[in-house]
């Protein structure tokens, strides 16, 4: 086995984008497990509105590359059949807008199996998600639907923010036994950066500091990472020191990764483009506040989306968070 | 002619066996049975009859939270059950206990569920049998994705895979579900019965609130083939059952069964039939009875004597009397299951909040 290893070509390094990167997973995914299917609305022929899964349909068959009828709720409650019969699949759902006729079969049923039957079921099914704004979409295009998956027991809930992480993040999601909603930064997906197949992963479910720093904590996940980082870069010049973590996952939440940050800081910063109100950045900061009272030299501050559906499109730079306003809470949090 | 006409003209279905117990032939649905396993049948039947009444009983008594009844559709669940093949896999409602029962499954695991044991905590693969499902026609997307996978397998038509069937009521063809796991089926050729048990009522509602054609003919509009059976005749539920199996399990694709039926019943032991239901539907529907007619054939043909229905009695009543004693020794859960089968992995939020609970708990040891 070991020579078979030396003898193997190393797998090269290369600039990819996002979409390209989750792509190169899942074919990975696919190749390496004849179990796993990719199912969803245009993911076969046209291989997907984002092109995400480019190319699958002529490698592997449309056994295992399935263009769905248009319904969602169809596309997820069959995947927990084929799950049931040993395939995992890997839905994709075309738009966060588009989830909801599929959220009965994601809340009630994959989530709840498990318990449901004391462990006997297993459902490996990933379910992705092309999530969030600031392309310029019509309404139902742009939405951050998190809260509502994370909020629900049973689903592991993950967003990736950079090529190289996607790559393997897809990977670990496809080989995770319980159900995963897999969330992508869609205005991210043209980002490229580099793509090192042979780099170690991440544990699945882990937080990372993607930017050290000693002055404030920024938590992102998702779109709002490269935002974060971008706001760091502009504070450093100003001669503050921004720390920003990359969560990764919303479930289960590695909360050791942002405790121990936040207490070398003494400030947090909570960022995402959901509504603030009732969001997941709530329970990031009743965690904190919780267990880093006496290291808080000021309130953690959130920043997100307004409690407003999503506007039209020439009103979205209002709505999602940019550097000014993560900047703004920044200063905030240094004034209190 | 209008619709309506036409569905209240349309009444006709399959029958091999009438009321009265008299043997009809149909030149589609040939049934021959041995002698002894027409005694099955009844033995089915009436031991399904017993348990499910020992249930009712002991909700009555506190001891279960909520009963769903199948009195009066034990044949078309008898029938349709002693169909299916080992590899077969079925996904019920909440009623299915008929079936259950002819797939091995003790019933003492659908009194765990109703007692508030676990939410129906068997193992689908054990006896082929996936769990209930509460969630009215979200099992039909699984059954139709299960019998996907049978084609990826390659148990497809040769005649002897695998299929599925999946139970639902006439409510629940409204649901998107039902209608997109149709659309799914048809399109892909999908091994797959869809048994429908027309029991005439949602809880209050009538199904001429659900429908304005009858069931079966809903099937003709997704492009597979539909047809209604009497659900109170058992040999006609297995003889039709049978054949969409053997349609599905040779490439042929899904068919709709509609096994017309009534819920003799209430919807579940907290409804009030009397609130929206006259009893002279009752006392019609009476007349129609499943187990009444298989009697009566096996008594007029003489294959079975009067000993025979008395020890079958007897049978059903030691059955329901063991059921009863296994259903109050049932232990409650430990507080670990709150969280130990939620994730397979380790997840960080539960494991912290189950340390916290524990240690909770033993502030008061």
């Amino acid at each position: 086995m070991t020579e078979m290893i030396e003898t193997m070509p190393r797998p090269r390094s290369e600039t990819l984008t996002l979409a390209k990167a989750i792509n190169q997973g899942l074919r990975k995914a696919m190749a390496d497990d004849p179990k796993v299917l990719v199912m969803g609305e245009d993911v076969g022929r046209l291989g997907g509105v984002f092109r995400v899964t480019d190319g699958l349909l002529k490698e592997f068959g449309a056994e295992r590359v399935i263009d769905t009828p248009l319904a969602e709720s169809g596309i997820v409650g069959t995947a927990i059949g084929l799950a049931l019969r040993g395939y995992r699949p890997v839905c994709e759902i075309q738009f966060d807008g588009f989830v909801f006729p599929a959220a009965n079969q994601i809340i009630t049923q994959l989530a709840k199996m498990r318990m449901r039957s004391r462990g006997a079921v297993e459902l490996p099914v990933v379910v992705r998600i092309p999530c969030g704004g600031g392309i310029g979409a019509v309404e139902h295009h742009s939405e951050s639907p998190e809260a509502y998956f994370a909020h629900t027991a049973g689903l592991r809930v993950v967003a990736c923010a950079d090529p190289a992480d996607a790559y393997r993040m897809i990977q670990q999601a496809v080989a995770c036994p319980d159900p995963v909603v897999f969330f992508e930064p869609k205005r991210r997906y043209w980002d490229k950066a580099q793509v090192d197949p042979a780099a170690e992963s991440v544990p699945f479910g882990r937080a990372v500091v993607a930017r050290p720093g000693t002055d404030a904590t920024l938590l992102a996940y998702g779109p709002m990472v490269k935002t974060c980082l971008e706001a760091a870069q502009a504070a450093q010049e100003d001669g503050r020191s921004l720390e920003v973590v990359d969560l990764r996952s919303l479930s289960p939440l590695d909360t050791a990764t942002i405790l121990e940050s936040v207490r070398r800081t003494g400030r947090c910063v909570v960022v995402h483009e959901a509504p603030v109100f009732g969001g997941f950045g709530g329970e990031l900061a009743a965690r904190v506040a919780e267990h880093c009272f006496y290291h808080l030299e000021a309130p953690v501050l959130r920043v997100g989306g307004f409690a407003t559906p999503y506007p039209p499109s020439r009103l979205e730079d209002h709505y999602l968070p940019d550097l000014d306003r993560i900047l703004d809470a920044v200063d905030r949090t240094f004034s209190w | 002619m209008t619709l309506d006409a036409h569905t209240a003209q349309d009444t006709e279905f399959i029958q091999l066996l009438t009321p009265e117990g008299e043997r009809l032939e149909h030149p589609d649905y040939p049934l021959t049975l041995t002698d002894q396993q027409f005694r099955d049948l009844y033995r089915d039947l009436v031991v399904v009859r017993t348990l499910d009444g020992a249930a009712v009983a002991l909700t009555r008594q506190g001891e279960l939270g909520l009963w769903p009844s199948l009195l009066g559709q034990e044949a078309a669940q008898v029938g349709s059950g002693r169909a299916l093949g080992a590899g077969d896999m079925v996904f019920p409602t909440y009623r299915e206990h008929g079936v259950a029962h002819c797939r091995g499954l003790p019933f003492l695991n659908i009194l765990k569920l109703f007692r508030g044991v676990d939410h129906g905590g068997w193992d689908p693969k054990e006896h082929g049998f996936h769990l209930y499902s509460i969630v009215i026609g979200t099992q039909t997307l699984h059954a139709t994705g299960y019998a996907m996978g049978i084609q990826r397998d390659g148990r497809h038509g040769t005649g002897i895979g695998d299929a599925a069937i999946v139970y639902f009521g006439d409510g629940a063809t409204s649901q998107g579900d039902v209608n997109e796991s149709f659309v799914w089926a048809s399109v892909n050729d999908a091994p797959i019965v869809f048994f429908c048990q027309n029991n005439q009522w949602a809880i209050s509602e009538p199904l001429e609130r659900q429908t304005r054609i009858p069931l079966y003919r809903r099937a003709q509009g997704f492009g597979f083939p539909g047809v209604r059976v009497d659900g109170n005749d058992v040999l006609a539920c297995l003889a039709v059952t049978r054949r969409a199996l053997d349609l599905a399990r040779t490439g042929r694709g899904p068919t709709l069964v509609e096994a017309y039926t009534y819920r003799m019943g209430a919807h579940t032991t907290t409804d009030d039939p009397t609130r929206y239901r006259d009893s002279d539907e009752l006392e019609a529907w009476r007349l129609k009875d499943p187990i009444a007619r298989l009697k009566a054939y096996l008594s007029r043909e003489g294959l079975a004597s009067p000993d025979f229905f008395d020890e079958i009695d007897a049978h059903a009543k030691r059955e329901a009397a063991a059921l009863r004693k296994a259903c109050l020794a049932l232990p409650d859960p430990p507080p670990a299951e709150l969280f130990d089968r939620v994730y397979a992995d380790p997840h960080a939020v539960l494991e912290e909040e189950k340390a916290a609970y524990d240690s909770y708990l033993a502030g008061f040891r």
